[in-house]
């Protein structure tokens, strides 16, 4: 009986506490930088899209938000034709980026996505690619990768051993 | 004249109770956001004043979507029934001295009766959904709001034996030297515990425990009918909150300030207090709920009947 | 006041009668409820606003709510509307219809012969009440309380489960409890070799 108008009595101090709201649209929470808020894709140091279009991120999905084509230039880099997000969809779990192996897809702190049509929440390539690498700086997925494409051949990306020469006998 | 006088105080009670029933909705959001360290309601308006309107216009604009598996004469009537027995309730309450819409020598039984009356609100909702989890709190309502309304009843005959009459005002002149809370403590701690428990307020919304039967009785209904349901338990609160100033605080007796000041003071002190309450206290389970109504409050209220009783004749 | 006396008595008397013939007994009993209240009306006209009062806590508040609380937990359905229809075919009600109208022309009778109904101009207020019932009557309140307290002792007796059997179950539950756990798991893992 007592702890009960204990309890009373410390809910009314709370009359007095500082309030924990954030009035939002005057006043912007701190968030975080692993925050996971609205998608992007991002570049690489050199300008050129990550995304190669391996449809992992699309598979991890749990809502199904995600839709990609994939396509190769003509030196056989891949990249995505379209990439859509439909963010009505999205749940912001960050699936997406831990499957993604390029470090393309990131989540940042930004969640201000409010629409007054349901259409405008779905965002295209166009939309979701920004001009920078995101939260990796220096990564670079073509330059690390044992791929040919345009202006780098087998064995040219960084810490790679020039392939073996079958024709050769020489050790 | 006294006849248009009549017809003021009545549609000034009228309109005052029903917008001070509104402004609850706001009030009772702003102050539990205050005590959970939050704002509230605050972007319509000033202070987030015009939420009330805000709601009202969705409530009245809402689907008013009666059940086809629903009783429906008595599904529509349950609602109703709940805002009138308050209503007139609220008829015999003594605001100030004249302002009082029918001074009845038997004010304070016609007050029970009202608020027992109310029971066939929730319990008729309950049944005439049809649907399992209205009727549990349909009869859980009728079970908790019998319990309570036998000592609410009783823990008032101390204040009646004090006064000597049943009629509100009589007893508000009776506490000009002393407020009844003094020497009916006891009586005040109980009437105010089976108060709550009438008005189905948290900690006692049993009948409509929304994380066990989602609205219990009211889980049906929407658009008006519901805002009478949402509308009657303010009106509730207001109630009980002016019977309690009425019957232990003196009603409209203070100094300086005019009666009808000092009676709304106290009024929102306690309505005050009441969300506090919801605030503060979780939910007693429901057979805790009736074992504590019976076995403690039941004995503590006929002591309390039995001492005022034999200390006023032993003293008159 | 006279009109309000017969309107409140005509009130009472149609929702008697929509009580007898309602087949939803939910309906039935809200019929019934209201004509209880108009006999509190009766009563207050009469000059007796504390039974008046009474009559609505009581019996309006409190014991029908008991009834209508009952009929709720019953769930009666169409089902039962339908057997109540089957019980009441045309003929039946007859001959408590011709009795109930002799009565009704007595009575109608009594009131056109006498000097019209006399209303006391006393009101008879609580403290009446209260001295009435602890003074000539004091023995038939006690006679009352008795029975009262006859009851309760034979509602608790009914409702009372005996103590220490009921612990031995609490503690035996547990046990039960586990008991099937373990028994569903067996039922689990033996299955026959082999099977998918």
């Amino acid at each position: 009986m007592l702890s009960v108008l204990r309890t009373i009595w410390e809910v009314f101090l709370h009359a007095f506490r500082k309030r924990v709201t954030i009035q939002f649209p005057e006043e912007k929470p701190r968030l975080p930088p692993r925050y996971r808020g609205r998608i992007i894709l991002s570049r690489d140091p050199d300008g050129g899209e990550r995304c190669v279009a391996c449809y992992l991120c699309a598979v991890a999905c749990p809502v199904d938000c995600i839709a990609l084509q994939a396509t190769e230039d003509s030196t056989g880099r891949r990249y995505p034709e379209f990439f859509r997000i439909n963010f009505s969809r999205c749940i912001f779990c960050g699936f997406c980026e831990e499957a993604c192996p390029t470090y393309a897809i990131q989540l940042i702190p930004d969640f201000y996505m409010s629409e007054y049509k349901r259409q405008n929440l779905v965002y295209e390539k166009e939309d979701l690619l920004i001009s920078g690498p995101g939260k990796y700086e220096g990564y670079n997925y073509w330059k690390v990768a044992g791929v040919k494409i345009g202006g780098k051949d087998k064995g040219e990306a960084e810490r790679e051993a020039p392939p073996v020469d079958l024709q050769s006998l020489l050790p | 004249m006294n006849g248009l006088y009549q017809l003021a105080v009545v549609f000034g009670v009228l309109v005052v109770a029903l917008t001070i029933a509104a402004g609850l909705i706001w009030l009772e959001r702003r102050l539990l956001a205050l005590w959970q360290d939050r704002y509230g309601p605050n972007r319509v308006g000033p202070f987030g004043l015009f939420q009330v309107l805000a709601d009202m216009i969705k409530i009245f604009t809402k689907e008013d979507w009666t059940a086809p598996f629903a009783d429906k004469a008595t599904f529509i009537l349950a609602p109703a029934i709940i805002v009138v027995t308050v209503l007139l309730s609220f008829a015999v309450v003594p605001f100030a001295p004249g302002i009082v819409v029918a001074d009845l020598d038997i004010g304070l039984l016609f007050f029970l009766g009202m608020s027992s009356l109310g029971v066939y609100s929730v319990v008729l909702a309950g049944w005439s959904s049809d649907n399992k989890y209205s009727l549990l709190g349909g009869m859980r309502a009728a079970a908790q709001m019998l319990s309570y309304e036998v000592f609410m009843g009783l823990s008032l005959m101390g204040v009646v034996v004090l006064a000597g009459s049943f009629s509100l005002t009589a007893i508000v002149e009776a506490q000009r030297n002393l407020w009844f809370v003094v020497p009916q403590f006891l009586g005040f701690l109980l009437f105010m515990i089976a108060g709550i428990a009438e008005t189905r307020r948290l900690p006692f919304d049993l009948p409509e425990a929304e994380s066990e039967l989602i609205a219990g009785y009211h889980a049906e209904y929407s658009g008006m009918k519901f805002g009478m349901f949402f509308v009657g338990e303010y009106l509730g609160i207001i109630l009980i909150s002016s019977m309690i100033t009425v019957l232990f605080f003196g009603g409209w007796l203070g100094p300086v300030l005019p009666g009808i000041v000092w009676f709304l003071i106290k009024v929102f002190f306690f309505i005050a207090f009441f969300i506090l309450l919801r605030a503060a206290l979780p939910r007693p389970r429901f057979d805790q709920l009736m074992s504590w109504g019976w076995k403690v409050m039941l004995p503590l209220t006929l002591a309390n009947v039995l001492v005022t009783g034999a200390l006023v004749l032993a003293f008159a | 006041m006279p009109w309000m006396f017969y309107l409140a008595g005509a009130v009472a008397v149609a929702a008697t009668i929509m009580t007898i013939t309602r087949l939803n007994a939910i309906h039935a009993l809200l019929y019934f409820v209201v004509s209880l209240l108009a006999a509190a009306v009766v009563f207050y006209t009469l000059g007796a606003p504390f039974i008046a009062a009474l009559e609505v806590i009581i019996y309006a508040g409190a014991i029908m709510v008991l009834f209508i609380f009952v009929v709720m937990m019953l769930n009666v359905g169409e089902r039962a509307v339908a057997m109540e229809r089957s019980w009441l075919p045309g003929g039946i009600w007859v001959g408590p219809a011709v009795l109930a109208a002799v009565l009704f022309a007595q009575v109608v009778y009594l009131v056109m012969r006498g000097p019209g109904p006399e209303y006391p101009r006393t009101v008879v207020g609580p403290k009446q009440v209260g001295l009435a019932l602890y003074g000539p009557y004091l023995m038939g309140v006690e006679l009352a309380s008795m029975l009262l307290l006859a009851g309760l002792v034979a509602a608790y007796h009914l409702g009372w489960r005996r103590q220490p059997e009921q612990e031995s179950k609490e503690t035996h539950f547990d046990e039960r409890r586990t008991a099937v756990g373990r028994s569903a798991v067996r039922a689990g893992t033996d299955r026959p070799a082999g099977a998918p």
